[in-house]
């Protein structure tokens, strides 16, 4: 659901294309816009007329407008989570395409650490993060790692698979070459596995922003997480709103990103 | 001289149905500079001899040689083009032409210029740079032929090249390729499944047998060279036609064979 929406507005986003492609990507964009728009209307017109107190559910215009009062504060918030979400997600990239391609190249491995990993992911993340913090303090490492372990299991796992997606044709050619495990990797299984690999970075980087946020609600001293629970604690509903809807246009931005990204790079897709 | 020489090769496959014979003492040749074409049912062995001349099986029995010299199990001593074009969808046409010198640490940059080169005599002039997807059927399968030539090999496998083509581009894909076989002194092995092709650009034609693989006729074409599509109407054609059809309808016939040719 949520990548689908993220998914229009990267084709909505995206400049260029003519005015055929245009008018396309503008009915795709307007179903969902059109709901979007009238579920927040339907939302002021019933916390207006039932008078609900703002500590219960605050109105649309007035988490509009703590966003606009907010924006310096939430600019440092912001930056702090974007800190730990940046490390975090770059070791679940680089720890988890190279644990795939140890998978892929390993049948053991693929025994022993499939099942491991697999585990792993059902481990509820509320039960390991404060453990971390217990065992690495405060700092930053404790709110990484748990970015990264959120993170970590679609690129493992997209990364092993996208390996053995490489045409069959295409490998015996260059096995008839005299290709080295390496130059098969390097010339012809990476890029064949690319598509598959981004298709598991998009997923990645949905919970990143999250895991963060997750990682800070539990122990630190600034970032979206921090804003959230002081935000509760002072029974500021319409700032956890706030924070809610940042945290969720941070993801889609990103995501928004990772698509820009993935076109560039695989161009050949899209020149059939 | 003899360049290729497949000495009593034999394959057995295990399947969870049990073994199965694919190839059993086959023996093929081929002389330098000559054109061969294998025909056989689909089925019988053709791309598993190819693999194992390609070096990427081998043989439970016998050898291969190329120019006296045992390859047996050997990759990268022939220059093979598998059914299908293969072309990396990634890497625009040069760069895919020069693949084989990029895997065997060649001079690239060389090959390279020699790509460019040939482009024309390809049919390929200005579409160096482009990808693949944008070649229709007929340019792929001569980038394909491309690459397969500048691998620099005296001995080149075609594992049906112009199969997946519609007839009026086979047609003049043949002819082309006469023309370039003719200019480049290279031994090549055509596997098909057309009577017409193999007579029209081979010295010599195998039909093998139905599972498993062996030579049921060996047919040298006396056809005057060069050839052109005409000499298909000469009557000499006709007749060797006429051969060929007559042991491919006989071992269509044989019931052994036809159960085993279902397993493709």
């Amino acid at each position: 659901m949520q990548s689908e929406q993220a998914q229009h507005v990267v084709q909505a986003a995206s400049p260029g294309g003519r005015s055929g492609r245009w008018q396309q990507r503008v009915a795709q964009v307007l179903p969902p816009f059109a709901l979007l728009s009238a579920l927040v209307a339907a939302w002021e017109l019933i916390v207006w007329r039932l008078a609900l107190p703002a500590w219960l559910l605050p109105p649309p215009s007035r988490i509009l407008t703590t966003l606009m009062n907010n924006l310096p504060v939430l600019g440092e918030h912001i930056a702090a989570t974007l800190s730990v979400t940046a490390p975090g997600f770059g070791l679940a990239l680089i720890g988890g395409f190279a644990l795939g391609v140890l998978i892929d190249a390993s049948p053991f491995l693929r025994r022993a650490v499939y099942p491991l990993l697999v585990t792993s992911q059902t481990i509820p993340i509320v039960a390991i993060a404060p453990l971390l913090v217990v065992g690495f303090g405060f700092g930053m490492l404790p709110k990484v790692l748990v970015v990264a372990l959120v993170t970590f299991f679609p690129i493992v796992v997209n990364t092993a698979d996208g390996l053995q997606a490489a045409d069959r044709d295409q490998r015996r050619l260059l096995e008839a070459m005299g290709a080295s495990y390496w130059q098969l990797l390097r010339l012809l299984r990476l890029p064949a596995a690319l598509p598959s690999i981004f298709t598991g970075i998009k997923v990645a980087v949905t919970y990143s922003i999250i895991g963060a946020v997750l990682a800070e609600w539990i122990g630190a001293s600034a970032g979206l997480g921090v804003y959230i629970a002081r935000s509760l604690r002072a029974f500021r509903t319409d700032q956890v709103f706030v924070a809610a809807l940042v945290t969720s246009l941070l993801t889609i931005g990103l995501f928004a990103f990772v698509t820009v990204l993935e076109r560039w790079i695989i161009s050949w897709r899209d020149e059939s | 001289m003899v360049m290729l020489d497949v000495r009593e090769i034999s394959k057995t496959f295990r399947t969870p149905d049990g073994p199965v014979t694919v190839i059993d003492q086959l023996a093929i040749h081929a002389e330098a500079g000559e054109f061969v074409a294998i025909i056989g049912p689909s089925g019988s062995g053709k791309s598993t001899l190819f693999n194992i001349i390609a070096g990427l099986e081998t043989p439970d029995a016998g050898a291969v040689l190329i120019d006296s010299v045992d390859v047996t199990g050997r990759r990268g001593q022939v220059a093979y083009m598998p059914q299908r074009d293969a072309l990396l969808p990634w890497r625009s046409i040069i760069d895919n032409a020069v693949l084989a010198t990029i895997v065997q640490r060649g001079d690239v940059a060389a090959a390279r210029r020699e790509a460019r080169a040939l482009l024309h005599d390809f049919g390929l002039a200005g579409w160096g740079d482009a990808r693949p997807a944008m070649l229709s059927g007929g340019m792929r399968q001569r980038a394909a032929l491309l690459r397969t030539v500048l691998w620099h090999r005296p001995i080149m496998l075609l594992d049906e090249p112009f199969g997946a083509l519609d007839a009026l581009t086979r047609a003049q894909l043949q002819q082309w390729l006469l023309g370039l076989w003719d200019r480049l002194d290279r031994t090549i092995l055509l596997v098909t499944h057309d009577i017409d092709e193999a007579l029209l650009l081979a010295d010599r034609v195998y039909v093998l047998t139905p599972r498993p693989a062996q030579v049921a006729l060996e047919l040298t074409v006396d056809l005057p060279r060069p050839r052109s599509y005409s000499v298909v109407a000469e009557p000499a054609f006709a007749h060797l036609k006429l051969r060929l059809q007559q042991v491919l309808m006989m071992n269509e016939a044989d019931p052994q064979g036809a159960l085993l040719r279902q397993r493709g």
